[in-house]
């Protein structure tokens, strides 16, 4: 008999053949926004850097963090903060081994997505 | 005869090959952000957009330049780690390893140039 073939199988999570529910969505946000807050984080750290070298360079970090572009990143990033937030609280009552059945965890999806909205509504009106 | 005892046996196996150390440290910096987040979004948030004299009076402060540190510290470790999970999850071989380490890399330069804009701005 030749060779066994290698199966190629696919990669976690398969998302080639995984119907989209509330709970795989906001699972896999989670890992988005997480991973996605590292641009606001670069700019937001550039322009502290700019802050401690000198006026003028300041004046150029400024300028790119509060042009349309500084706004529109900083705004998702209010936004991914405060969903990663609640998603990682969530994850962290999961992993108490609490709220795992279906609609409890399906309310807790909705409760990441509306409350995430909220608290960036909130922080655009505060800051 | 080996004279092993079962749990030495045990340890270094496993996917990560350092049991659930990886996981306890989400878990712990989560919880440590979970605090400082908030209160921090509104320092920083409120003095983006200030002119250069503000800023550098706020992050002159004790509390909202170690608060600051203390963020970009834990979050940045918090990242390289979270971030070493999703390239386990979709890459392979050494381009797994050179991706791990380029995340690792990121999320301490951030933490270093940080520290010096904070200590320079701070001292």
């Amino acid at each position: 008999m030749a060779e066994a073939k290698r199966v190629e199988r696919p990669l976690s999570p398969h998302l080639q053949i995984y119907r989209p529910q509330l709970t795989s969505i906001t699972s896999i946000l989670t890992r988005i926004t997480g991973n996605g807050l590292i641009v606001g984080t670069l700019l937001a750290v550039w322009w502290l850097l700019a802050a401690a070298v000198s006026p003028e360079y300041f004046a150029f970090a400024d300028a790119v963090v509060t042009s349309w572009f500084g706004d529109l990143v900083f705004f998702l990033s209010a936004w991914a903060l405060w969903y990663h937030y609640l998603a990682g609280l969530r994850h962290l009552y999961y992993d108490a081994g609490k709220g795992l059945d279906i609609p409890t965890a399906e309310k807790l999806g909705w409760a990441c997505i509306i409350g995430s909205v909220v608290l960036t509504v909130i922080t655009v009106i505060l800051v | 005869m080996r004279y092993l005892t079962a749990r030495k046996r045990a340890e270094g196996k496993g996917a990560a090959h350092t049991g659930t150390e990886h996981h306890w440290y989400m878990q712990v910096s989560a919880v440590g952000l979970a605090f400082m987040i908030p209160v921090w979004m509104y320092i920083f948030g409120s003095t983006l957009g200030k002119p250069y004299e503000e800023v550098l009076e706020t992050f002159s402060h004790p509390f909202p330049a170690i608060l600051t540190g203390l963020v970009l510290f834990v979050g940045m470790r918090h990242f390289a780690k979270g971030a070493q999970m999703m390239i386990e999850d979709y890459a392979r071989g050494s381009m797994k390893k050179g991706l791990i380490m380029l995340a690792i890399s990121i999320s301490y330069a951030v933490i270093a140039v940080g520290f010096y804009a904070l200590a320079k701005i701070a001292l």
